[in-house]
């Protein structure tokens, strides 16, 4: 029985319920509780709406919701379901243009979602018709609020959200800004379909314990060793987190090596470096720095490999992610092959990504029958906070409070 | 060569490129190519887009060697095979010493529990160099008609 009540288990949020992963009813109440509750949830790059005009469909959780540039520049977005049938008003990716109509019946609304137009509301030649009362202002779609940062389009239903800064808090501001510090350009999408809940791929996302065990591509070539100078912030809030490591500063530890982990192997050499090949554009010499935004944003920098993944739940057992590889419009051509390159680390394909998609499917057919079993996230201790090691799953902690105070679970 | 000559030689290349792979002798894979290939796994909409980035890219057969390698020894995934089903190549351009040709494939993937699915589908662009004991990819593109991607994609395609 999968929709038995979520009882969860004591120490702190160290332990963790199976149930929340398989649970239907969990999976509905986490639509309202969460992504249309006080939370901004990642929408595009405000480069891909850099025109007056331009929309596009994307997500807030699961609900196709249409984001905008007004004429007068500003932004906005809306549910993407027309108030007549249902059906979706953007059922592509995106346009340009000062109105969007409805394919079924040519429902028409402007870019703030306000109904401007439908046709044959007076009849013809004196029959049929809408009602006399019918007023099509009574039929805004429900409205997005949106805010940018720096150059990141976010979204949320609910009046009370705290300001988008507010919500992403100094940390958190301060290191998507590091990346995110000149004009954007995509330089490429894909699709990933994951065969398990959302909330595994977030957490896999916060888990910096896993990186070096699992991810054996990049532990071979020392960019993401755990005895590498590297931390964990995480926000005031515990919704958010950073992890980042500097692959210059790592060396020989005996604690790493004494582990006998399958990742050593000094055998291991690539016949062609030029793939991890690259140029410390951001002067700081971190190379690697995984970003987490509550509930379902992800900033990557891997070297000059830059995306963001915007996970959408499909379903309790299924999640597809959404990557879009950026560069900066300034690059040149070498800057682009090298970002070109490392894309191969990363994506459905990633030298050290692939597995991730291993891992969801393995856990998912792992839980099957757990009854009452829940999860123990105990390294590092059993409270949230930031850390200076990455051997911790403090960001995983955090999550769990913050999605237990949404979920009044 | 004849025309009949060059289709059969580049038939034969697509049909033993299939085989390496769905037969598990990826390390034959990286031969097919040569030294200073270009190979690129990327969605059709990227592709009509030109957007830069796709699933895989390598500009040296030593991209491939290690791709493989990485295969073999680092990665983890679920035990899985491919088997190709290609169509007739069509060879859309010839000059002295290459031809430009496409062929259009299905890929079924089978996993270790039993699950198959029709995993990616779309057409091969080829640039291929003849003349020498055996005709090799200087550029491959495999172009996915789906933008999505299941689980993930660890062998080449």
């Amino acid at each position: 029985m999968d929709d038995r009540p979520i009882v969860w288990p004591e120490p702190g949020f160290s332990r963790v319920p199976y149930d929340v992963y398989k649970s239907a009813e969990i999976y509905d109440a986490e639509r309202q509780r969460i992504f249309m509750g006080a939370v901004w949830n990642y929408l595009c790059l405000e480069c891909e709406l850099a025109t007056p005009g331009d929309y596009r469909a994307t997500f807030v959780g699961d609900v196709p919701v249409v984001v905008a540039r007004d004429l007068d520049g500003s932004l906005g977005g809306f549910e993407n379901r027309c108030a007549h049938r249902g059906a979706l008003i953007c059922p592509k990716e995106g346009g340009n243009g000062a109105r969007i109509s409805c394919v079924y019946h040519g429902w028409t609304y402007d870019l703030k979602g306000n109904l401007t137009a439908v046709p044959f509301q007076r009849g013809i030649a004196g029959k049929g018709g809408m009602p006399e009362d019918f007023r099509r202002e009574q039929w805004k779609r429900r409205p997005l609020r949106v805010e940018v940062f720096a150059g990141l389009v976010f979204g949320t239903f609910a009046a009370d959200a705290p300001p988008l800064a507010t919500y992403l808090g100094p940390a958190i501001a301060q290191h998507i800004t590091r990346v995110m510090r000149k004009p954007a350009k995509v330089i490429g999408y894909n699709s990933q379909i994951l065969p398990n809940n959302w909330k595994m791929y977030i957490c896999n996302v916060r888990d910096p314990y896993h990186a070096s065990l699992l991810h054996l591509f990049f532990t071979t070539f020392r960019l993401n060793r755990l005895s590498a100078e590297g931390g964990i912030l995480i926000d005031e809030s515990g919704g958010h987190h950073v992890s980042y490591s500097k692959a210059a500063t790592d060396r020989q530890n005996a604690d790493y090596d004494a582990a006998d982990l399958r990742a050593k192997n000094e055998g291991f050499r690539l016949a062609d470096p030029s793939m991890i090949e690259g140029i410390d554009e951001f002067g700081d010499g971190i190379t690697l720095q995984i970003l987490s935004v509550f509930p379902c944003f992800v900033l990557q920098q891997i070297q000059n490999c830059l995306c963001t993944r915007q996970v959408v739940p499909r379903g309790k057992d299924e999640t597809e992610l959404l990557w879009t590889y950026f560069g900066f419009e300034d690059d040149d051509a070498a800057m682009t092959l090298h970002r070109v390159k490392q894309a191969n680390l990363v994506g459905p394909g990633g030298y050290v990504s692939m597995e991730d998609g291993a891992v969801g499917s393995f856990v998912r057919r792992g839980i099957t029958g757990s009854g009452e079993d829940r999860e123990v996230l105990e390294m590092g201790g059993r409270d949230w906070r930031s850390q200076d090691t990455r051997a911790t799953e403090s960001p995983l902690r955090g999550f769990w409070k913050v999605y237990r105070e949404h979920m009044s679970l | 060569m004849t025309d009949a000559e060059l289709q059969f030689a580049v038939e034969r290349l697509e049909a033993r490129y299939a085989a390496a792979i769905d037969d598990d002798r990826l390390e034959d894979w990286p031969l097919f190519f040569t030294e200073t290939c270009r190979y690129q796994i990327i969605t059709r909409e990227n592709y009509e887009k030109k957007l830069p980035v796709g699933i895989f890219f390598a500009n040296s057969r030593g991209m491939l060697i290690d791709r493989v390698r990485s295969l073999r020894e680092a990665n983890i995934y679920e035990a899985q095979r491919y088997r190709h089903i290609l169509s007739p190549t069509l060879v859309t351009r010839r000059e002295a010493g290459a031809v430009e040709a496409q062929t259009n494939y299905q890929v079924i993937r089978t996993t270790q529990e039993g699950a198959m699915m029709l995993f990616s589908t779309g057409r091969y662009l080829d640039r291929i160099v003849i003349g020498g004991p055996e005709p090799l990819f200087a550029e491959k593109l495999v172009l996915c008609d789906s933008r999505r991607v299941d689980t993930l994609l660890a062998i080449p395609l």
